[in-house]
Parts: structure tokens; sequence; C-alpha cells
């Protein structure tokens, strides 16, 4: 059912190729196998509320704004999302695994566009508060100035990205703290700089949790973001947004919580290495194998 | 090659006739011509042949304002600026920034070729906009998609289907004479979908194109824009691509 191919991700989904849907059809469920109706519903996603009242980020984000951007655009990807998924193996999955199982190793299936819509406008929402903006403090701010500088260079750094991306889509402050996905690797000289914070965009609905990053701030540069209160003028809400809305505690929260799930995860391969090394002492000696017929070849 | 068309002396404004497309027959020195002149030729914003608010109800002024003088002008002045870096770049040989501008060309050039053409798809009602497409084009829409309210329905249903930033297309293959519908993403121009395709109609479905107007309705913006649509330019287009 996995594909390797890497085409574009997010990209135009009306002209789909045929094999998507083929496969796309394989992860629906049997009729036979079908959950009651009322477990399907009780699985349904809902839509979350921003955690603050729909006019409080005035005049910086209008109320009428929050009622299309939240109100509809959002509301719409969690209804087609319920539907897309209903009696399917996605049914009953957190949000996350849905983002990342429907993004389907790069070759989007149906639900994706929905899935990593919900997830980055619950995201988007968190981040913002009235009365934002400010500068951050402690860990977050000892990580931005080791990687980028100082606070004002990751600031121009996260502007540019949210400026010059082509088209819809996000501009995010991102935690890496990546394993190689390869059963044997392991990275030779492991750094506390491997983990670090980095600035990227991503096209239409795609999420870095699918490339394995932790999201710490995102800003949502489709046109509907921000075209009731500033039409064309992207880069003032850009500045906006990073002058008076980013919820600095939120993103502090969240690199902690992203500090703490890089440790779990490097406790849990060392353990894996450990016991790896114990199996290959205790093995027999492997064989080896010459290819002489090659060596023949290169002779002549 | 139709590329050639829409570059101009910065002063000028290009010449309403047919536009940019009715000349793009054989003559393949576009590109050529440019490098070879050393007097740089950069694109301008066309001026438009009606007010912003003629084509109300369906397009409001507003809209159409900021789209022409804002975001259409910034693809041409983005365009140029990276014209010239790239004229700079080639001049000395820098390889990698040659490369590097590829990705604004693409996206300014590409929304400067797809605006032109937008704007001439479009005509106030009382200057015969929306008024269906009769003799060949009209002959060829029912060959390939059985009338004209099943195409109109094909192009709606893709559009309102894009994810993200895009175009949809009425599309002639020329070899073949054959109509398609196709869409874009971003700005990308028809002729990524195909050297041999031409644009007869083009349809805008990022959210400025509608946004003020339709907010997330996208449905409905589709369904009003045919009410001005310029068909005798499309008819046009297709008569000398197609001949």
């Amino acid at each position: 059912m996995q594909h390797q191919t890497l085409s574009c991700c997010g990209g135009v989904r009306a002209s789909s190729p045929p094999p998507l849907s083929f496969r796309w059809s394989k992860i629906k469920r049997e009729g036979g196998r079908r959950l009651p109706r009322c477990a399907r519903i009780a699985a349904h996603l809902e839509l979350k509320p921003p955690p603050y009242s729909l006019s409080s980020l005035e005049p910086h984000m209008s109320r009428e704004t929050l009622d299309y951007h939240w109100g509809r655009h959002h509301r719409a990807h969690v209804a087609s999302l319920n539907n897309l998924i209903a009696g399917t193996d996605l049914d009953g999955m957190g949000l996350d695994e849905i983002v990342v199982a429907s993004y389907n190793k790069g070759n989007p299936l149906p639900p994706f566009v929905h899935a990593a819509q919900v997830w980055n406008h619950d995201f988007f929402w968190q981040s913002i508060k009235p009365g934002g903006g400010g500068r951050p403090s402690g860990r977050l701010m000892e990580l931005i100035e080791r990687d980028f500088g100082s606070f004002d260079r990751m600031l121009e750094e996260f502007e540019r990205a949210a400026l010059t991306h082509f088209g819809s889509g996000w501009a995010w402050l991102v935690y890496t703290a990546n394993r190689l996905d390869v059963g044997n690797a392991v990275n030779p000289c492991p750094s506390e700089k491997d983990n670090k914070l980095v600035v990227l965009k991503s096209p239409n609905a795609v999420n870095p949790i699918v490339w394995d990053y932790s999201p710490l701030l995102a800003i949502d540069v489709w046109e509907h973001a921000y075209y009731l209160d500033y039409e064309n003028r992207r880069a003032d809400y850009v500045s906006i947004f990073l002058e008076k809305l980013v919820s600095w505690e939120v993103v502090s929260d969240r690199l902690d919580v992203a500090i703490e799930r890089a440790a779990e995860r490097a406790r849990e391969d060392e353990t894996r290495r450990l016991e790896d090394d114990a199996e290959i002492t205790h093995s027999e000696a492997v064989e080896m194998y010459l290819d002489s017929d090659a060596d023949d070849s290169e002779a002549e | 090659m139709a590329l050639r068309a829409l570059l101009t002396k910065r002063a000028p404004t290009l010449a309403s006739g047919l536009g940019p497309f009715a000349s793009a027959g054989g003559s393949g020195t576009g590109w050529q011509g440019l490098c070879h002149a050393r007097g740089l030729k950069v694109a301008a914003l066309p001026d438009l042949e009606y007010d912003y608010g003629a084509l109300a109800p369906a397009i409001s002024g507003e809209i159409m304002r900021l789209h022409h003088q804002k975001h259409h002008k910034a693809y041409v002045s983005n365009y140029n600026d990276a014209l010239e870096k790239l004229d700079a770049a080639m001049a000395k040989g820098d390889v990698a920034a040659v490369v590097r501008l590829q990705s604004a060309i693409k996206f300014n050039g590409g929304g400067h070729i797809n605006h032109t053409i937008f704007w001439k798809n479009l005509k106030p009602v009382n200057e015969g906009g929306g008024e269906p497409p009769h003799a060949t084009l009209g002959w060829a829409i029912d060959t390939d998609f059985g009338s004209l309210e099943a195409l109109v329905q094909k192009m709606n249903a893709e559009g309102a289907a894009l994810q993200g930033s895009g175009w949809v297309w009425l599309a002639l293959e020329k070899e073949r004479k054959k109509l398609l519908v196709e869409t874009t993403a971003n700005q990308d121009p028809l002729v990524t979908k195909g050297a041999n395709l031409v644009p007869l109609l083009g349809i805008d479905v990022w959210e400025h194109a509608y946004y003020l107007q339709y907010k997330n309705v996208k449905p409905d913006y589709l369904k009003n824009i045919w009410k001005v649509m310029n068909w005798k330019y499309a008819s046009e287009v297709y008569d000398s691509e197609a001949a």
C-alpha cells in the first residue's frame, strides 16, 4: 500500500492520478467489517475554538477574519475530514496519526489536505493571543540566539520565509530532532546542535510533522488569513503577527515538550543500540561471500 | 515564444489587438532575441480594456483594482527585478545565481503571463461578456465536452477542487486540435502542462481573485465569472491557432 514516489506535496488535487484513488479505496474497510455507527460518531473530530474570544485580536486581526477563517474555513476542513475518514482505517486515530498516515510518504491521500489543515489551524489559533508579541526568554531565547545569532535574525528569517512563499501555505519555526529512519544507521558524532531550531515553509496544507519535525510556531500565509484585514499587503500582516500576536509562552512550552520528546527518543535509541550490540557479541560469526565473477570481469 | 509578445520596452504599454497569444505561431526566437539584445526588454503592466467597476456585480471594482494595480503590478516588477539580476548573473557567468533566480522568474513571469490572459478573458456584460461561443469554437466544445454547460461544470468542479492557489484552464492542444481542461498550481502558466497547449481561457482561483466579495464560497465566484466571460477572445485565439 505504501508508495515510494516522492511527488510534490500538497499540489493540485483536481488532477490526481488514478492510482491514488485506487490505493485510497483499498484503505476503506470492507462492508462487513464496519464499526457500529455510534462508534464512528464517537470518533468524530471536533472543531476546537480559539482560546480567546473572536473579537479579542482586534485591531490586528478582525472579528470578521476570525468569523470566516475559524468559523468557515477551519470548520469546513473538520467536516470534510470527518466525512472522508468515516468507515476507513483512519477513523478513530488521533489527528497527528491521521496527518502522517494520510500524507502517505509524499503521495497524499484525499483526507490529507483536511487533516493537515485542521491540525495547522488548531496550532495557529493557539500560537497567538490578545496582547502577544514581545520577546521570548529562557531556554527558547538561548536556542534562538545559538541557532540564528540573535532574536532579530530569527524574526528576519521567519518573515522572509512567510513573504517569499509562492502561493498558499505556511511558514514555521520548528525544532528538528530527526533520527535517521534507517535501521542500522548511527550518527557518527552526535552533538547537541543536531537538535536545533529551523525556519521553513510548506506549500498548501503540508505540515512539518510529516517530516518528523516538532513545530513550535506557524503563520498561515493563505490569502484568506489576511486578505480582509490587509488585502494584498502580506508583509504588514506578517510583521503585525510577530509584533502584536505571537504567544512566545506557548512557543516556549512547545519547545520544552519537543526537547523532552527528543530526549526520550534518544534514550530509546541508546537502549536499543546496547541491546543490538549485546546480540551481535553473542551471535555466530557472519559468513561472507565474495563475488569472483565481478573480479574476473574487471581484470579483462 | 509567446513570451516575446509580452515583453516590451519599459515605457509603452502593449498594444491591444488580439492579445499576446495571437502572434504565438512558429517564430521560436523569443528567448534568443532576449539574450542577444543587451538593452534588456522588460515586462510592462498592460492596461485593461474596461473600467475596474465594469464587471460588477460578477466581480467587484475593488477586487479588480487590487488585482490589477497591486497583484499583477507586483508580478511585473518582481519579474523585471529578477530579469535584471539574471542579466547581471549571466554577464558574470555566475551559474549558481542564474539557477537560484529560476523560481522567482517562473513565479512572477508566470503571474504576468496568466493575468495578461485573464484580463482579456473578461468583458463587461454590455459589451458582450457572457455571450456563448458560436461557430468553430462552439462546435469544438460540443464535440469534446458534449455541451457548453458540461464544459462549464467541469471547469467549475476542477477549480473548486483545486487546493491552494492556482488556475483552471480551457486549453487547445494544437496538434490534435483537441480541447482540454487543465489546472496549474500557483502561477505556473499553462505551458508547464505541455509545450503544445494554448490557453483559450484561464480562471484565476487564487483567493485574491474573489475573497473580498465571495469569501470562502469559491463555487459562487466560479458560477458568476461565466457571466462576464469573453468568448469572443477565446474564439479568436482558437481560430488563429487551430487553423
